[in-house]
């Protein structure tokens, strides 16, 4: 009976992971609406900083902000990915990173430099690993990400920007599509890509106090801490969905390999029986 | 004739007011504004301080914002708060930090010492489910 008792043990095992992914399943599951809810708080916000974006750009300043202005040469580029802290989440990383690297390698093969800042704890074990500038990184965002987390490493991009060592910017993040579907997604941050929206009748500008200089700087920066804040909370509720489904997919495949070897297991101790009724009876016959 | 003005106020993780207003009173980086309807387009940082919105029905709210960006349009006034306090060396110290975090990070290359070590298992656990499930396959055929 030993191949029995070890085929019991395995289910025994086997038992234990379902316990876990099905736990982790659940938790995902009620992270998700929290995530959710984040996500549409700060909705308000990024819908105004975008309108506030597109008067701005439709406004007829004297003062042209470098963040609007496209370059024509690029040397090198920026990109802030933003992943998840923890792993476990099915293919949510992977399938951003590989996106990302299908790019960053188009920039080496013509001779553009990448600068990367990461977001998130796996995005920095990432690329520590590949031949690529890691400049900057934050990680343990929890699951209520501040602003304030975010803006030392957006400082460092934005800075980058403005002295010309980096000739654009790209924000890379899952976007939560729905509980099934995440979207790697590539955005360009900078240079502000122009608005699409119809030119306005009559030539207006905005009062600007102290000066335009000041404030569009002001401005441009927050829009892009939001933008990037807005997709750190996407992330976010996508990692709890992705690794919810990917729980529950291990948590069916634990099913069904438990019942197998219960299968293999019944089928072993039968044989086993079989095997001992036959030798007791033939011992008889010898008799 | 426009007697009333929109007013919104939001902060990044979360709307703070929303409705009509006929005066809106906020401290700019030049001083206090007040902005009525039919005020011309402006833009302006805001200092630490208090907006004072008064409502259509006459009723006034107070609202305290750390900084942030006031814009006048022709329909609507909107406040974007700042969640925290900025200040320029406070900016600059985030930003030392983030690239701090970086070069540790650069520095460990080898110490591979993953917090989340439960996690591990369970990500051997479930390959050996894999394992398995394809045991189980093999002993099908």
């Amino acid at each position: 009976m030993a191949g029995a008792r070890e085929i019991r043990t395995k289910i025994k095992s086997v038992q234990n992971t379902r316990k876990v992914t099905r736990a982790l399943e659940m938790v995902s599951a009620s992270k998700i609406r929290k995530a959710q809810d984040l996500m549409k708080a700060s909705r308000p916000y990024a819908r105004a900083m975008r309108q506030m974006i597109g008067h701005i750009a439709r406004a007829n300043s004297e003062y042209k902000h470098p963040f609007l202005v496209e370059r024509s040469e690029i040397k090198r580029v920026g990109y802030i990915v933003v992943s998840t802290d923890r792993g476990l989440c099915g293919g949510l990383n992977s399938n951003l990173f590989r996106k990302l690297l299908g790019e960053i390698r188009q920039w080496q093969e013509k001779g553009v430099e990448v600068d990367v800042v990461a977001i998130g704890t796996k995005a920095n074990a990432f690329f520590k690993r590949l031949k690529v500038n890691l400049v900057a990184s934050v990680g343990h965002l929890g699951e209520k990400p501040k602003v304030e987390a975010l803006i030392g490493v957006i400082k460092v991009m934005l800075d980058a920007y403005s002295d010309r060592r980096i000739d654009q910017l790209t924000l890379a993040y899952n976007d939560f599509v729905n509980t099934m579907t995440q979207k790697p997604t590539l955005d360009p941050l900078l240079p502000l890509p122009p608005s699409t929206q119809l030119e306005t009748a009559h030539d207006w500008d905005y009062i600007y106090e102290p000066n335009a200089e000041a404030v569009l700087d002001h401005v441009l920066t927050r829009y892009i801490e939001s933008l990037v804040y807005q997709a750190t909370l996407e992330n976010l509720a996508s990692e709890h969905a992705a690794r919810m489904v990917a729980m529950k997919s291990a948590g069916d495949n634990a099913k069904k390999a438990i019942d197998s070897l219960t299968l293999i297991y019944n089928k072993v101790r039968q044989a086993a029986i079989t095997q001992e009724i036959s030798e007791i009876v033939s011992g008889a016959a010898a008799v | 004739m426009a007697t009333t003005i929109r007013c919104d106020i939001v902060s990044a993780e979360a709307e703070i007011f929303h409705g009509d207003a006929t005066l809106v009173v906020a401290t700019g980086e030049e001083g206090e504004l007040g902005i009525a309807p039919r005020h011309a387009p402006l833009i302006t940082r805001l200092k630490p301080g208090q907006v004072r919105v008064t409502a259509a029905s006459g009723e006034e709210q107070f609202f305290y914002v750390s900084g942030g960006i006031l814009e006048v349009q022709p329909q609507v006034v909107t406040v974007l708060t700042d969640t925290a306090v900025r200040a320029k060396d406070l900016d600059e110290a985030a930003a030392r930090k983030a690239k701090d975090e970086a070069e540790r990070a650069l520095a460990n290359r080898t110490d591979a010492v993953e917090i989340a070590q439960a996690q591990a298992e369970l990500a051997q656990a479930l390959a050996q489910l894999a394992a398995i499930e394809r045991l189980r396959r093999q002993l099908k055929h």
